[in-house]
């Protein structure tokens, strides 16, 4: 009843290729970008933003580095949180060594160091692909986080990083309600970037590859050209999130924060949010955040008795099974389900 | 054929690799040769993993994330069987137990997302790891808890006349190695001479050939999976021997994954080859390449043993993309 | 209903229940102490992580049930598990930081990679970390680190000990020319906290130190006992944690190496690091600190008050393990602090910042030791605003194939050595961290 499009005509290329072509979506879209930055910071508690939302925004825009490459471009990668420590030692040895540095040029400068390391170890690629391509990702893994631990210089000749706060033009980052803020932008800008990349030219370049890569070569795409792209702008997105991650979530972190757990976590989220698909990042980062300290909290809040080790071995086992459930329920991950209750949307209350 | 030079020059790359130590006079031949039998044992525990991954990648197209949390669960539930049974009469409990998780798999996992990409098969397989790590620990604990093979641990002194200080051998080594020779030959034998054998190799080489004249391919999961379980109790338990069984044994299977790309998805032996070639390759490279590389690099520690096997899979992959012994294959637009 | 319709209503009311979760109030009690406590009872650590909170929770039970409380005030404690991982750890901080009517007391992680990132924490939220015997060995610095107090000892002075020990076994540290000293660790800011004092004390005598790091979770140390074997060190430190120190013990076995030979830290001289390893394991030895194991005063307390009346947190034999003991001191010494900042604020529920001055002017000595029951379990600990660990006795306990036997002599680090060791790194993090010093002096009243 409210979602209906008839009635909006565009006349124009322009108005048929803006990101959001329906009216109703724009206003929610608007009210939605007015909402988190507005009411959010007065309603939150702490709490919610240093273990949910922080962790959630940061997670989201690696996850959409992830879905860059895996879901628009096809290439497995299971090690793209070794690109996220590339991005996080990168800003960190940035941020000790040219201290006058802004800290979006330092953001922006890590990112481009993780691009160049994700576009060395992307070069597999070239010669292999799916799953054998995903183990040699590994290579990267477990080479990057060798040389974290190993490079004294990297860390400063210390056991772990430990950078200052953040400071943005006099403005330090401290309060929660600050990283939320600075994050918030942060996702926002990455997020239209990506959305305006997948549907560029180098997007299509992308998913003609995905979708077969010999026939994207036969219309002209150059394999090199697409798969390395689509490795570097990932690993960008995925460094910029790291350094994120290191300076604003933990604040210190040692080699093990970036470890093969958080490359299966993202690859999971893009799998659950939906492959291919910007929105499916969110929702997936969602779904992984909260999910496992809300499998944590219910015995408790339902007032049951129950050790931490019983509750803490529920907790992985009942996060095992929602797996395999979403993975046969919905194969194509939650942005699907959110596109057909869309769909669904446009027809009530008198669905044919 | 033209791929044989680079896998030559690889290969004598390797071996050069593998004898520089002797050849250069850095280690004395008994040491090498106990870095030699290390290298092998290791590889025998990885060939056993690998193993387990390379017949359910074959039978089902699923990459087996899990293997490693069976090897964990099954080596979990022998030592805690153990503890009030004798020894057999747990290994007979244990095979039950993973001829029902198999059972279980195949009906909760596999065909509900039969059909599906790889990447979702193997998301599910790791769904299934979680579940597993907590389902182990609940059930059995998360201590360590002792698999007692009744060896002595104490190592044996031999060729001490061939080589000076002689060559430490350990006696559950040597057990290990002729458990997993058993193993693969009855593995071969099955596979060649009986009937499911042969309808599981038909469902390998092409399933909907296979179902087609009528091997049910449900069931044939059922008997993979199992299978994959027998493997993983006989991993876990050399492994449980040896060094005792906790929550930590499932991380072995990141090791048989260099194992499975090097030796190719689909081959028994390339796993069994590929599991002796990374081991050998890691210790080797951990015990004479380290210390130098730290040396000259001042690097805090050697530990390239972490990386070696994976960049080493990743070498072999740029020479044969589908593995060493992994069907060819060839696109059609 | 369609499977989509299905599925959105479940992930509807998954929303709900975390928008509840992060918001659910608490019922807030007047007169509490609250504990937070951060275990892990699961995954590749939890046979040396369970002993350890069975002990810290039970203490916190026996203060309750004996005395009713700090003084009348009831300590309220909730676990929470972090699975030896450092996300896990700040989500964990996050969550119990603000509970009971004056916050968390005080934070004890039992993680030095969890340490350092709450390190980083601390001092915008004015929480104290008791880290006793791990964390920052840098931490001691109280001017720096405000927050941190690595009671009772810290790498540093774990390595220092252990090569004391060493040397006095050859017959004064002048023989230790020459000779190698492997170190073998775990490959993560825990164990990579000692090889600055070895390094710095290698320069001074003259030993060779060969570095071996084994990654987590440590199950793999085939190629680190080759090395030993090929370079035959004449000790052997072990930096080891979980199931690593079992399996070190193993390799020892697998490649010779004599156990006597090998000298664990306090972290890697427990029940749980010996006993997999069998016969194998005797004539290792370990160092001991605060608490070794057996049972005094304190424990027959425990069983009294808290098993015997069906609350006991873990299972009775395991009661005076090295680790269990390790709990109990740890919970005695934060139960200790608030006492001492009572003295001073009130009989009340008090906050982090009150509970900091207490920890700061702790003062066990014998007597108080004595009185509550940790007799022969600990020295004596005087803290002051600049030294937030005092004191740093150590001893090397040997285990016998069923039990450790504590070997005469008490070994104090030699803090000539340390301390500017100590000052320097503290410097280097308020530097990097833009850190303002305190005054010590201008805070004394």
């Amino acid at each position: 009843m409210f979602f209906r499009e008839n009635g909006q005509f565009k006349s124009t290329y322009r108005a048929d290729q803006q990101l959001l072509p329906i009216l109703q979506d724009r206003v929610f879209m608007a009210g939605l970008v007015a909402f988190a930055f507005l009411v959010v910071p007065f309603v939150a508690s702490d709490y919610l933003f240093l273990s949910l939302v922080i962790p959630f925004l940061i997670l989201t825009l690696a996850a959409i580095g992830l879905n860059l490459l895996v879901g628009y471009c096809g290439q497995i990668s299971i090690g793209h949180a070794a690109f996220m420590g590339v991005g996080a030692y990168a800003a960190y040895n940035l941020v000790l060594r040219l201290p006058f540095l802004n800290f979006l040029v330092v953001l922006v400068l890590a990112g481009f160091v993780a691009a160049a390391v994700g576009m060395l170890f992307g070069i597999p690629s070239l010669r292999i692909k799916g799953l054998y391509l995903g183990v040699a990702t590994l290579a990267a893994q477990f080479f990057l986080d060798w040389v974290f631990a190993r490079v004294k210089w990297l860390t400063n000749y210390a056991p772990s990083a430990s950078p200052p706060p953040v400071e943005l033009f006099g403005w330090t980052v401290d309060t929660p309600v600050r990283k939320y803020l600075f994050l918030l932008s942060v996702l926002l800008v990455f997020t239209l970037l990506a959305k305006n990349l997948v549907r560029g030219h180098i997007g299509r370049a992308w998913m003609a590859t995905r979708d077969m890569d010999v026939a994207a070569e036969v219309i002209g795409i150059r394999p090199i050209y697409a798969k390395l792209t689509a490795f570097g702008v990932s690993s960008f997105f995925c460094g910029v999130a790291g350094a994120l991650w290191g300076f604003v979530h933990l604040g210190a972190w040692e080699p093990l924060a970036f470890d093969l757990n958080l490359s299966l976590s993202l690859l999971f989220m893009i799998i659950i949010g939906g492959m291919g698909s910007i929105l499916g990042a969110y929702f997936g980062a969602a779904f992984f955040v909260v999910l496992p300290i809300l499998l944590n909290r219910i015995p408790g809040m339902l007032g049951f008795e129950m050790s931490t080790a019983t509750a803490s071995h529920l907790e992985v086992m009942i996060f095992g099974v929602l797996i395999v459930l979403f993975l046969a329920l919905e194969p194509h991950g939650l942005a699907r389900l959110w596109a057909i209750g869309k769909q669904k949307l446009r027809l009530w209350p008198f669905p044919y | 054929m033209t791929s044989k030079i680079p896998v030559a020059i690889l290969g004598a790359f390797l071996a050069a690799g593998l004898v520089a130590p002797l050849a250069t006079g850095v280690s004395a031949p008994g040491f090498w040769f106990e870095v030699l039998l290390g290298g092998l044992m290791a590889g025998v525990l990885y060939s056993l993993v690998a193993l387990g991954f390379v017949l359910i990648f074959k039978a089902s197209g699923v990459f087996n994330f899990a293997q490693g949390s069976m090897v964990l669960f099954a080596a979990l539930a022998v030592a805690r069987l153990a503890e009030r049974m004798p020894l057999w009469a747990a290994l007979i409990c244990a095979v039950a137990i993973m001829v029902v998780l198999a059972f279980v798999v195949e009906r909760l996992v596999l065909r509900p997302l039969v059909n599906q990409d790889a990447v979702a098969l193997l998301m599910a397989t790791l769904g299934v790891t979680y579940f597993l790590d907590g389902f182990g620990q609940t059930i059995w604990g998360s201590d360590i808890y002792e698999i007692n093979l009744g060896i002595k641990r104490e190592p044996v002194m031999v060729l001490d006349n061939v080589f000076q200080g002689g060559v430490l051998i350990n006696r559950d080594d040597v057990a290990a190695t002729v458990v997993a020779v058993i193993l693969v030959g009855a593995l071969a034998l099955f596979f060649q001479k009986t009937k499911t054998g042969r309808a599981l190799r038909a469902v390998a080489d092409d399933h909907q050939a296979a179902q087609s004249i009528g091997i049910p391919l449900n069931r044939i999961w059922v008997i993979v999976w199992s299978i994959a379980g027998v493997v993983a109790i006989v991993g876990g338990v050399i492994w449980g021997g040896k060094l005792g069984v906790q929550f930590s044994i499932s991380q072995v299977a990141l090791k048989a994954l260099p194992v499975v790309i090097l030796g190719g998805f689909t081959s028994v032996p390339g796993a069994i080859v590929g599991g002796l070639i990374i081991g050998v390759g890691e210790k080797m490279a951990e015990v004479f390449l380290g210390p130098p590389l730290v040396k000259a690099l001042d690097l805090a520690g050697g530990g390239i043993e972490n990386w070696f096997a994976y960049v080493l899979a990743m070498l072999f992959l740029f020479v044969r993309p589908e593995g060493l012994f992994g069907e060819r294959r060839i696109d059609r637009v | 209903m369609d499977k989509h319709l299905k599925i959105g209503l479940a992930l509807a009311a998954l929303a709900a229940a975390g928008s509840l979760a992060g918001e659910a109030a608490y019922a807030q009690q007047a007169k509490e102490q609250f504990f937070p406590v951060l275990v892990y009872r699961t995954g590749p650590y939890a046979p040396n992580g369970v002993p350890f909170a069975n002990g810290y929770v039970d203490y916190l039970k026996l203060v309750n049930a004996r005395d009713g409380g700090i003084n009348g005030v009831k300590i309220a404690f909730e676990e929470c598990e972090t699975g030896y991982a450092t996300d896990r750890g700040v989500e964990c901080y996050e969550r119990l930081k603000g509970k009971g009517p004056t916050g968390a007391t005080v934070f004890q992680p039992l993680s030095t990679g969890i340490t350092f990132a709450l390190t980083d924490k601390s001092f915008g939220d004015h929480i104290p970390l008791i880290t006793a015997g791990y964390g920052r060995a840098d931490s001691v610095d109280g001017t720096v680190f405000g927050w941190n107090f690595p009671l009772g000892g810290t790498y540093w002075d774990a390595a220092d000990i252990l090569i004391q020990h060493v040397g006095k076994k050859e017959g004064g540290v002048a023989n230790l020319k020459g000779k190698k000293i492997a170190l073998v660790y775990h490959d993560s800011p825990y164990g990579k906290e000692p090889i600055a004092l070895l390094q710095e004390r290698a320069k001074m005598y003259g030993y060779d130190l060969i570095l071996l790091p084994v990654t987590h979770p440590g199950v793999e140390q085939k190629a680190t006992w080759l090395q030993i074997r090929q370079n035959r060190p004449d000790y052997v430190f072990l930096w080891g944690w979980g199931v690593m120190n079992s399996t070190a013990i193993k390799e020892a076995v697998a490649t010779g190496y004599p156990r006597e030979k090998m000298y664990g830290v306090w972290w890697s001289g427990a029940e749980p690091d010996v006993t997999p390893a069998g016969e194998g394991a005797k004539g290792y030895n370990a160092l001991v600190f605060l608490a070794p194991a057996g049972q005094g005063g304190v424990h027959k307390d425990i069983i009294k008050y808290v098993y015997d009346k069906g609350q006991g947190t873990g299972k009775k034999e395991e009661i005076g393990d090295v680790l269990y003991n390790r709990g109990l001191t740890a919970a005695m010494m934060a139960v200790e602090g608030v006492k001492r900042a009572q003295l001073k604020y009130g009989k009340k529920p008090l906050t982090g910042q009150q509970v900091r001055w207490g920890l700061e002017n702790l003062a066990i000595d014998d007597a108080a030791i004595k009185r509550l029951g940790f007799t022969g379990f600990m020295s004596p600990i005087a803290t002051s605003c600049v030294d937030h660990e005092g004191g740093s006795a150590a001893q090397v306990h040997t285990w016998d194939g069923t039990k450790w036997n504590v070997q005469p002599g008490v070994y104090h680090a030699d803090q000539q050595v340390i301390k500017p060791m100590i000052r320097a790194s503290a410097e280097k993090y308020a530097q990097e961290k833009k850190l303002s010093k305190r005054d010590c002096a201008k805070e004394a009243d």
